[in-house]
């Protein structure tokens, strides 16, 4: 399964880097959230830095639904989803291999909101231990999580509107989770994290574990 | 291994069949694709599919290889059940559908490196299966390292055709193989299935390259489908007419791995209890 997830996620990675996509496009577009959340709440870093976090987390979470459309974007081109199928991989081995390649994708996305958020909005990313825990947990959830509503969608044919409706209401407790914990680091109350980051870890342990077993039946029924 | 009550002629008689479908039903919705297809095909034997657009040409061959689930009737493939286990039988088969299931972005030979990993080869024996592939199929010079999506359609068809011949297949299943491909590439595809049958693979393929016979001219058999029913199943040669045999061409290299080749699967699945009409074999 391990060895299957690597040969997927090494070839959605090698992919991205080709197409560039995330770099062209969920990049910028997450840039644009974070400038026009910025604009609509005042020039001010006053206004803007108690909603930082928040801001940071709905770009990171819009992002997400680009990100999982991508991945299975190019399973559908020329039917490569049948080639997966028919390749005999793990299905398990399949979906963590595509939630790795989306969670490595957020990683550096969410580098690159950090320094926006701090350019931007004047935050001081204090508590950095505390941050980077709410990313990485918070990416493990989305990622597992998008990787399920995306198969699910990525057979109908109104799927990329779809995937948003399915996907942001269950992704709604990271957001709540990931807000409140960088809320925590950044106004230099780390230490009262720990709760949300549970509720993260939690999130993201339930997610993978469900993938794991329900991504079979997903690729064969979608 | 249990017989399941054949008795042993009928039992070896079954072993003996690649493919054996009886009443046979795949829907896709409520839509039918299949509608009662009984079909055998023996080891080693090359059956071409006929009929017109919608017959059930295609549905057949992606219900051999697992991509279309089985509704009703039973269907077994190379030993396995495909209403049990048809992992089990994706890794036996090479399917070549109108699509070419390749990734765009990705070059030639890192899509068939892919391929080939993902169908349980090391990383070692990928790359040697690939480039004995690539080689087979003429995919030389630039090729290997040119993204597909900068390839033509023809191209593209021989990638996915090097797919099939690195994975050395017990059962090929082949949908219009030959459309996209120039006269040379017509001829080269049925050299690698007649090549891949005389390493023992079974070859199911459909085709409008038709023969004075109205089967293709390599074919051992034309199955007629209609309506997603197999409407009549001739032999397409008799023994006094032998079946046709390509020019030789070139040799294939020295190294030439042959073009089936039997890889650890999981044990076969206990047959169904009763095999009536395992008999039937043409």
């Amino acid at each position: 399964m391990l060895r299957d997830a690597l040969l997927v996620c090494g070839k959605d990675l090698r992919i991205e880097l080709r197409s560039k996509v995330g770099l062209n496009q969920v990049a910028p577009f997450a840039a644009a959230v974070l400038l026009l959340f910025g604009l609509a709440l005042g020039p001010t870093t006053a206004a803007l830095k108690p909603a930082a976090a928040g801001l940071f987390w709905v770009a990171v979470l819009l992002s997400v639904v680009l990100a999982v459309q991508r991945s299975f974007a190019i399973e559908s081109a020329d039917s490569a989803r049948d080639g997966l199928r028919l390749s005999g991989l793990d299905p398990a081995g399949i979906f963590l291999g595509k939630g790795a390649a989306i969670v490595s994708q957020l990683l550096v996305l969410e580098a690159l909101l950090a320094a926006g958020v701090a350019l931007l909005f004047g935050a001081r990313l204090d508590g950095a231990l505390v941050l980077l825990a709410a990313c990485v947990t918070a990416s493990v959830g989305l990622g597992a999580v998008g990787v399920i509503y995306g198969a699910l969608s990525s057979g109908a044919r109104v799927k990329e509107t779809l995937l948003p409706l399915l996907l942001l209401p269950v992704a709604a407790p990271v957001l709540l989770g990931a807000t409140k914990a960088w809320n925590d680091a950044l106004s230099g109350r780390p230490g009262q994290a720990d709760v949300w980051l549970s509720l993260l870890a939690v999130f993201a342990v339930l997610y993978v574990a469900v993938g794991t077993v329900a991504f079979g039946p997903l690729l064969e029924d979608a | 291994m249990e017989s399941g009550g054949a008795s042993p002629v009928a039992w070896a008689i079954h072993m003996a069949l690649a493919v054996s479908l009886r009443d046979a039903v795949a829907l896709a919705g409520r839509f039918p694709l299949l509608a009662g297809v009984t079909l055998d095909v023996g080891e080693g034997e090359i059956v071409h599919l006929s009929g017109p657009n919608g017959a059930g040409k295609s549905s057949l061959l992606r219900l051999c290889c697992g991509l279309v689930p089985l509704r009703s009737g039973s269907a077994v493939v190379l030993g396995h059940d495909l209403a049990a286990d048809r992992r089990a039988v994706r890794l036996l088969a090479g399917y070549l559908g109108h699509e070419t299931f390749l990734y765009e972005e990705l070059t030639v030979e890192e899509n068939l490196r892919f391929a080939l990993r993902a169908s349980g080869s090391s990383a070692g024996e990928a790359g040697v299966q690939a480039a004995s592939a690539m080689s087979r199929l003429a995919l030389a010079g630039r090729l290997p390292a040119t993204p597909v999506g900068k390839l033509s359609a023809g191209q593209r068809r021989r990638t996915a055709l090097a797919v099939v011949v690195g994975r050395r297949p017990r059962l090929w299943l082949l949908d219009e193989p030959h459309a996209g491909l120039d006269l040379e590439g017509r001829q080269l595809l049925d050299e690698i299935i007649l090549e891949a049958r005389g390493g023992g693979a079974t070859v199911i393929l459909s085709s409008h390259e038709l023969g004075e016979s109205g089967a293709h001219p390599i074919a051992d058999r034309v199955v007629q489908l209609a309506g997603g029913r197999v409407v009549d199943d001739a032999t397409g040669t008799t023994s006094a007419e032998p079946r046709p045999v390509l020019p030789p061409a070139a040799e294939p290299p020295a190294a030439q791995p042959p073009l089936a080749e039997p890889r650890e699967v999981p044990a076969p699945k206990a047959q169904p209890a009763s095999q009536p009409e395992a008999a039937h074999v043409a």
